[in-house]
């Protein structure tokens, strides 16, 4: 159903790193709770319309005022590291 | 006559209101009772307890009387640690107040704690928390259930007069069975979910855990309502009456046999059918009904909803919240990586996994698609089904509290065990679990689910039936 090379895949795209011992017990998992999704696929669904959401949800923007956003060192706080102006990261050419 | 706060902790909700309205209770000794209770709590039903009450509490004269509550973890209360069961969010205070715990606040309620919970609500068990699995108050060798298994313990166990709680494919509806308890999961878009941690946005529905179905009657009545902060935010469409219905007379009840049949254990069919005739007796008409497609709502599920949350979670990375834990080789993708994979636990990666995976480049027709086609039959089904009948019943959960750790090495057993909740959540039906009674001493829950907007319907039906019942929801207070 999914073997250990394309965990491996998923947990990067996810950016997980999977322990060596983990990778084929994941899998094993996976493939488990796929197996029992794969039940779907004995489902007719020919032109059956998909559903996001059950409510009907419109693109409407709120009116165009403006409001006081959260103080910037509120907004910071929370941050692991930040500077006054923003939020510090390593650099991505590291 | 006044009332002790030791007596008025076995008073459902509405009544300790009534008492401090009319003079009988103080609210301060309440607030410090429930306070010192939810601190020496033993079901690590809590994962914050307010130090002291706040030096003004709302006044008696407010809808809700300054009465104590407890918030699940995931919801953000400001300046008060909201983790969502999480490592990665370990100490996070946030900046604002989820938009239905201010209401609340603003009808006269105060928050005494933060309970409990899954790892980002994701388990039926709550063993999955960072801080530790919470114990059933009715048996502490057994799970509370799950996912807001600490809001259910607290109020079982009488160290919270109520609770909040949120319902993704069952985490209200399934520990308020396994607690004994009335656990409502309102119409999705009933209730504001800004400020909640989100999980699977297009399910995740906030709503009350108590003791009595008007206690979540009018909870439900401060809490619901259209909020510009979510867009898919609707408000119900006719105001929340508290129910008084005791009778059931020509109501048309309709059983599917998907969610009432196999799976379901002896004990449980037992009184989920004694709990019929108890419908029947009150006036009620009971017919088989059929949701053909039920069968497939797990399969859906567990593919919407881990696909949303894969896409939710990818804000936990270690820049503007929580824990950050640096890489060896000090790179930007390098610290995303460890700080995801030490402060996620086992559950809420393989949730992501699943969810990245059906998501990917040549799966996500087969999967995604087709799990919202599945949604689509699942709806209809509902639509076709309540052309005949009012609301719906089915045992809450096929079985009794389980024990701990009996169900932690097979995800897939574990995620089975929601086969009767789902359809619901996957429908955004409203659906209330009531204590149906007792099997080997252990509650069970039964469920009421009607078309959306019809809360009023359900609470009325279910405070008919809970009043022939008479369940004692304070059976596991100490």
């Amino acid at each position: 159903m999914i073997d250990a090379k394309q965990v491996l895949h998923v947990a990067r795209l996810a950016r997980l790193e999977l322990a060596a011992d983990d990778v084929q017990p994941m899998a094993d998992e996976l493939s488990s709770i796929l197996g029992h999704i794969e039940q779907m696929s004995s489902l007719d669904l020919e032109g059956v319309a998909p559903t996001a959401h059950v409510v009907p949800v419109e693109g409407k923007l709120r009116a165009d005022v403006p409001e006081a956003p959260l103080p910037r060192e509120v907004a910071l706080s929370q941050a692991p590291r930040h500077t006054a102006d923003g939020f510090l990261v390593p650099s991505p050419q590291a | 006559m006044p009332t002790t706060p030791t007596d008025a902790i076995k008073l459902t909700a509405t009544q300790q209101i009534a008492a401090i309205q009319s003079g009988d209770l103080d609210a301060r000794e309440l607030f410090e009772t429930y306070r010192q209770r939810a601190a020496a709590d033993a079901h690590n039903a809590f994962t914050w307890v307010a130090d002291e009450a706040p030096a003004e509490l709302p006044a008696s004269g407010t809808p809700l009387a300054g009465l104590p509550l407890a918030v699940k973890d995931l919801f953000c209360t400001e300046g008060i640690p909201s983790q969502s069961g999480s490592k990665l969010l370990e100490g996070y205070l946030p900046p604002y107040t989820a938009t239905s715990v201010q209401k609340l606040v603003d009808a006269g309620s105060t928050v005494h704690g933060k309970t409990n919970q899954d790892e980002f609500a994701m388990g039926s068990s709550n063993e999955n928390s960072a801080y530790g699995p919470v114990t059933n108050p009715w048996d502490a060798a057994r799970v509370p259930g799950g996912s807001s298994g600490g809001s259910a313990a607290a109020v079982a166990a009488g160290h919270a007069a109520w609770a909040l709680g949120t319902d993704t494919g069952g985490s209200i509806r399934q520990p308020a069975a396994f607690c004994g308890l009335v656990g409502l999961k309102p119409t999705y878009g009933s209730v504001s979910r800004f400020g909640m941690i989100a999980f699977a946005s297009s399910l995740d529905q906030a709503g009350p855990i108590t003791r009595s179905v008007a206690d979540a009657a009018l909870m439900l009545k401060f809490m619901e309502g259209k909020d510009p902060r979510d867009m898919t935010s609707i408000g119900l469409r006719e105001p929340v009456e508290v129910p008084t219905r005791t009778d059931l007379t020509g109501l048309r009840i309709g059983v599917p046999e998907e969610l009432a049949g196999e799976g379901v254990e002896d004990g449980v069919r037992a009184s989920f059918e004694a709990a019929l005739e108890q419908a029947k007796a009150l006036g009620a008409t009971v017919t088989t009904i059929h949701l053909p497609n039920a069968p497939h709502a797990l399969s859906a599920y567990y593919v919407l909803a881990p696909a949303e949350a894969s896409s939710n979670l990818s804000r936990f990375d270690g820049v503007r919240y929580g824990n950050r834990l640096e890489a060896e080789d000090g790179s930007l993708i390098g610290m995303y990586t460890r700080t995801r994979t030490e402060g996620f636990g086992p559950e809420v990666k393989r949730r992501i996994m699943l969810g990245t995976y059906a998501l990917s480049a040549g799966f996500y027709d087969a999967y995604y698609g087709r799990a919202q086609q599945v949604r689509t039959k699942i709806v209809e089904d509902f639509a076709t089904a309540f052309a005949s009948v009012d609301v719906i019943a089915t045992p809450t959960a096929p079985s009794v509290a389980f024990e701990l750790g009996s169900k932690t090495n097979d995800p897939l057993a574990m995620y089975l065990n929601d086969f009767c909740t789902i359809p619901m959540s996957l429908a955004g039906i409203p659906a209330i679990s009531i204590p149906s009674g007792l099997s080997d001493g252990l509650p069970v829950g039964l469920q009421l689910a009607g078309p959306a907007f019809s809360e009023n319907l359900i609470l009325g039906a279910a405070h008919a039936l809970e009043q022939a019942i008479g369940f004692d929801t304070a059976g596991a207070i100490r």
